[in-house]
């Protein structure tokens, strides 16, 4: 039985080395993706209902930059050419694999399914891409990632047929990989 | 039009029925918080259909905040039992091969 | 009743479908790994027909735009919780009825 990640009680935070200084790029992406996020949801054009979510705006950076959120990891620039061609993609394989398992849930045979873990092997090498492969390999229905050890995962699957997807890596071939972290 | 909206608002009720069925039966504590989850984003399925039959887009404003909201409770639940677990079982791993009522935290 | 309300009812009935089979299919399969899975229909595909049907009947306003934001964040929230639930029964020591022990060995 192996975990990667510590349990809760005796998790603080990952430690990570700290950058020697704050990106500054993913800071103003980051404002301006939330102030786009307000607009959206208020709608208002009145002064006063501006300068709160300017305000607001400006708190949540400072938080985010406080709590050292604010990073490649949880702003992946340097993926925005690829990620719409990723999502395009892993929308299609969820609709495919969606049709998969409502095909299970109809038939009225009980070997329909065959529910088991398997462990399978990613080429991904950084932390971000095995962590979007895993998120990957769960929202798409039929799999969940159940754990992630170095470059293990441990994948639950409903049928052989996506068991046998996880393995064959289709989701790992599509994920945009970095070979190396970026630099800041 | 409206016909067709309150025949959905049905579907999503009935759905909606599923889960609470799977909530009440269990029989571990993850089926139960598995069904709740569901039972949340069909809430704001429903609600979203609400806003449509209402013509108003500010009840979209409240489902987009339910769905927020069902997912933190969700991950804070499972964070609650994750410790309850790892503070009373033994070792993790060892037993608990019968997918029961092991699964409870203990009190 | 125009094109573009035609499309709407079509995509709401198919998502209206989608999430009874889901249910159905939380109530039919055998343990809690196997339901994991028919909750996924309810989060991923379900919901996005469901808004996608109501997006159209709200055209091309605010409300829409709302409406796919309530998507993506579905999208992006599911998965986690997912995976929360996951874990936590793995760590507990649920396992499957059929299948014990540890899992099979990694196939390469």
């Amino acid at each position: 039985m192996r975990l990667c990640y510590p349990s809760p009680p005796r998790c603080g935070r990952l430690v990570r080395p700290r950058p020697p200084s704050l990106p500054m790029k993913h800071t103003i992406s980051l404002t301006l993706t939330l102030a786009l996020l307000w607009w959206v949801l208020s709608g208002y054009p009145q002064p006063l209902l501006l300068a709160f979510g300017a305000a607001s705006v400006a708190f949540t950076v400072w938080l985010a930059r406080r709590m050292d959120l604010v990073d490649h990891e949880s702003h992946p620039l340097h993926w925005s050419w690829r990620l719409p061609h990723f999502w395009a993609r892993l929308l299609r394989e969820i609709a495919i694999s969606n049709l998969h398992v409502l095909a299970a849930i109809l038939s009225p045979r009980r070997d329909a399914i065959a529910p088991h873990f398997v462990r399978t092997r990613t080429r991904q090498t950084s932390a971000l891409g095995k962590t979007t492969l895993a998120n990957a390999i769960t929202l798409t229905p039929g799999t969940v990632t159940v754990d992630l050890c170095d470059d293990e995962l441990l994948v639950h699957a409903l049928t052989l047929a996506s068991a046998q997807g996880v393995v064959e890596g289709q989701l790992d071939a599509l994920v945009p990989t970095d070979v190396e972290e970026p630099a800041r | 039009m409206s016909g067709a909206l309150v025949t959905c608002g049905v579907a999503v009720l009935v759905a909606m029925g599923l889960a609470l069925a799977r909530a009440l039966l269990g029989p571990s504590v993850y089926d139960r918080i598995l069904a709740v989850n569901s039972f949340g984003t069909k809430t704001v399925l429903l609600i979203a259909l609400l806003g449509a039959v209402a013509g108003r887009a500010d009840y979209f404003d409240v489902a987009l905040l339910y769905a927020l909201i069902n997912f933190v409770s969700t991950v804070a639940m499972m964070r609650y039992c994750e410790s309850a677990e790892a503070s009373t079982a033994p070792e993790p791993g060892t037993g608990g091969s019968e997918p029961g009522e092991s699964a409870e935290p203990s009190p | 009743m125009t094109w573009l309300q035609l499309l709407a009812t079509l995509l709401l009935g198919a998502g209206s479908l989608l999430l009874l089979l889901a249910g159905i299919g939380l109530l039919r399969f055998p343990h809690f790994y196997a339901r994991l899975h028919a909750a996924a229909v309810v989060d991923t595909l379900a919901a996005a027909l469901f808004l996608a049907g109501l997006g159209c009947l709200f055209g091309a306003t605010l409300g829409t735009v709302k409406l796919g934001l309530i998507l993506l964040f579905l999208l992006f929230t599911s998965p986690t919780a997912c995976h929360a639930l996951a874990r936590a029964a793995w760590v507990s020591g649920l396992r499957e009825p059929a299948q014990p022990g540890e899992p099979p060995p990694s196939p390469s």
